[in-house]
């Protein structure tokens, strides 16, 4: 309201300057355009909902056409090295053809077996991963924000941090008394480290003017963490999440195909022993199938969770 | 209005006297102390708008953050209303140069802030966040996110989101310093509106002459580093105050004396890599801003 005075004032100010349009002009003049009528209401571009909806996501369209003929090629120059069995200093005699590894996939499925050991992966990684989570999450925030904790433990973990997972497998084994605890505990230890080091980058990079604006409204040292750091941490511990459950397959396929008794990775290995060619395959597709689910899925959750961070 | 605003009773108007005496504020260096504020005296009385403007670098942004308790003084004393400054808190309002909206709060949910903390129930923090929102013309943006605001909106949900909670006084430091001359013309307007419907204490830094005397009751000029208080000027301009104040010869007075008052000191500020005179032979009319705006 008083702005539009106080532009009223200004313009009656400068009256003298204004002249019609056709006028000539003089140094200094205004010349006022007639004002244009209003533009019409946004009307709907042709076609139905549906075909705008096709032109919107055209990108996302592009992208899944693509990425499905990209597999639809690497599963058809598969074919023709398998079944031509092609010798080209790389051997593909062996190597079960994609029509082998869909029969003894059909085969796999057809008992519980193969489910089985799906599931004792799966259950193997649920339970190592979610230990990670636990205590990485926490322990990050905690070292981000206490120095006298990060100075403590950060020596530590960088010395860790660097052993494979493969390299733990040992010492997993004498430390825990059954096997099944110490693949969970590799796992575990495969997705700590991505975790936490993701957590406190995310603490590291908190913007401390948020911290002090949290001050001045009010907020003590408890609200300040729950609602400051830890939601501005959150999309780095997401990205640590990813990472994290990445390592934790990695790291559980090297126990279970030296320690396990069950569990895709000791499928895998045990075919390779059976001379079962195809369920090779087979298993290393299963792989790649759940760790990609499972990335898919905590990003997923990532989204949902910090809508602020992936809506841009 | 106001009984909407979780103020303490006894009438807003008697409150927010910000009272600095004898107020000193060093940094520790490997040379030693290095002085930032030296022996500075400043009061704002209650309702009071009063400006701080000097060179950049003279330790305004540290007088206002000792006001805001985030720096302690090495020597003197800062109280609000009587009781010395300890720390930050809810009283004082503040609203930063940077915005420091929470990015994981809609705009509702940001001016809530400050409510939540006092423990007030979700029902009345959205009444009073309402309330402050339409004021400020923001109520269709209550449900934003804040990367989804202009520069000028964000800034008024931080102006907001400090009075949401009644403080005493608000403190704000170069809170327009980021928006385009239009937007902060408009943002000052907007400023002054709710400091008259709210009565409240205002200290405002900034190194923009014309924004302070648009806006302020008082002036305070500080001199370049270590700061201190060089002047104290009236502006006894009247309200309500439009952009036609700027063609007024009172307002034109004012401006150069104070563009005079600060040339001196960046000039000082400037020491050894420039003077004075080198500037006046190259005949530089700098038309009151001041020399380290125009380089």
């Amino acid at each position: 309201m008083k702005h539009s005075t106080a532009l009223a004032s200004v313009a009656v100010a400068s009256d003298r300057f204004i002249r019609e349009t056709g006028e000539p002009a003089r140094a200094g003049s205004v010349t006022l355009r007639p004002a244009r009528p209003a533009p019409a209401p946004a009307q709907p571009a042709g076609g139905s909902r549906w075909t705008r909806w096709l032109r919107l996501n055209r990108g996302l369209i592009r992208a899944g056409v693509l990425g499905l003929l990209s597999i639809a090629a690497f599963i058809a120059l598969w074919h023709v090295l398998t079944e031509n069995r092609l010798n080209i200093y790389v051997r593909f005699m062996n190597v079960p053809s994609p029509t082998q590894v869909l029969a003894s996939a059909e085969q796999a499925f057809s008992d519980g077996r193969f489910l089985n050991h799906i599931l004792i992966s799966c259950r193997r990684i649920l339970l190592g991963f979610s230990l990670a989570t636990v205590i990485a999450v926490p322990l990050g925030l905690l070292m981000g924000r206490y120095l006298l904790l990060r100075e403590l433990v950060f020596p530590v973990s960088e010395v860790l941090r660097p052993i494979p997972a493969i390299a733990w497998v040992p010492m997993s084994i004498m430390l825990w008394p059954t096997n099944e605890e110490s693949i969970v505990f590799i796992t575990f230890l495969g997705s700590l480290f991505p975790i936490l080091i993701n957590t406190l980058h995310g603490m590291a990079t908190v913007d401390e003017v948020l911290v002090r604006a949290a001050r001045c409204l009010g907020a003590r040292e408890a609200a300040t963490f729950r609602e400051v750091y830890f939601p501005a941490a959150l999309p780095q511990i997401f990205t640590g999440l990813t990472v994290g459950m990445g390592v934790a397959w990695v790291s559980l396929i090297a126990a279970e195909m030296i320690s396990g008794q069950f569990g895709i990775g000791y499928f895998t290995w045990e075919s390779y022993s059976l001379v079962q060619y195809s369920d090779i395959a087979l298993g290393m597709i299963c792989i790649g199938v759940l760790g990609l689910a499972s990335s898919l899925a905590i990003r997923a959750v990532g989204s949902l969770i910090t809508p602020w961070a992936t809506r841009r | 209005m106001t009984a909407t605003f979780h103020a303490p009773p006894g009438g807003a108007a008697k409150r927010g006297l910000i009272e600095v005496s004898g107020f000193s504020l060093s940094y520790e260096t490997l040379d030693g102390a290095m002085p930032a504020v030296e022996d500075t005296d400043l009061v704002v009385r209650p309702g009071e708008f009063v400006s701080i403007i000097g060179p950049s670098g003279c330790g305004k942004s540290t007088l206002l953050n000792a006001v805001a308790g985030f720096l302690k003084p090495t020597a003197g004393r800062v109280t609000v209303d009587g009781e010395p400054v300890k720390g930050p808190g809810a009283d004082r309002g503040m609203v930063f140069q940077q915005y420091s909206l929470f990015p994981w709060k809609t705009v509702r949910e940001n001016v809530e802030f400050g409510l939540k903390m006092k423990g007030i129930s979700a029902d009345e923090r959205t009444r009073s966040a309402r309330t402050l929102l339409g004021l400020a013309g923001l109520s269709q943006f209550e449900d934003h996110y804040p990367d989804r605001l202009s520069g000028g909106m964000k800034q008024r949900v931080g102006i907001v989101r400090a009075l949401a909670t009644g403080p005493r006084v608000l403190l704000l430091d170069e809170p327009f310093g980021a928006l385009d001359a239009q937007t902060r013309q408009i943002m000052q307007q907007i400023l002054t509106n709710l400091w008259q419907r709210l009565e409240i204490s205002v200290l405002f830094v900034t190194h923009d002459i014309d924004e302070a005397i648009f806006l302020s009751d008082r002036i305070y000029v500080m001199t370049a580093r270590p700061g201190a208080i060089k002047a104290e000027v009236d502006v006894a301009l009247p309200r309500p105050r439009d952009a036609g104040l700027a063609l007024l010869p009172e307002f034109l007075a004012l401006r150069a004396e104070l563009a005079a008052l600060i040339r001196e000191e960046s000039l000082k500020a400037m020491g050894g890599e420039l003077n004075a005179d080198a500037l006046q032979g190259l005949a530089i009319n700098l038309h009151g801003a001041s020399i380290g705006d125009v380089i």
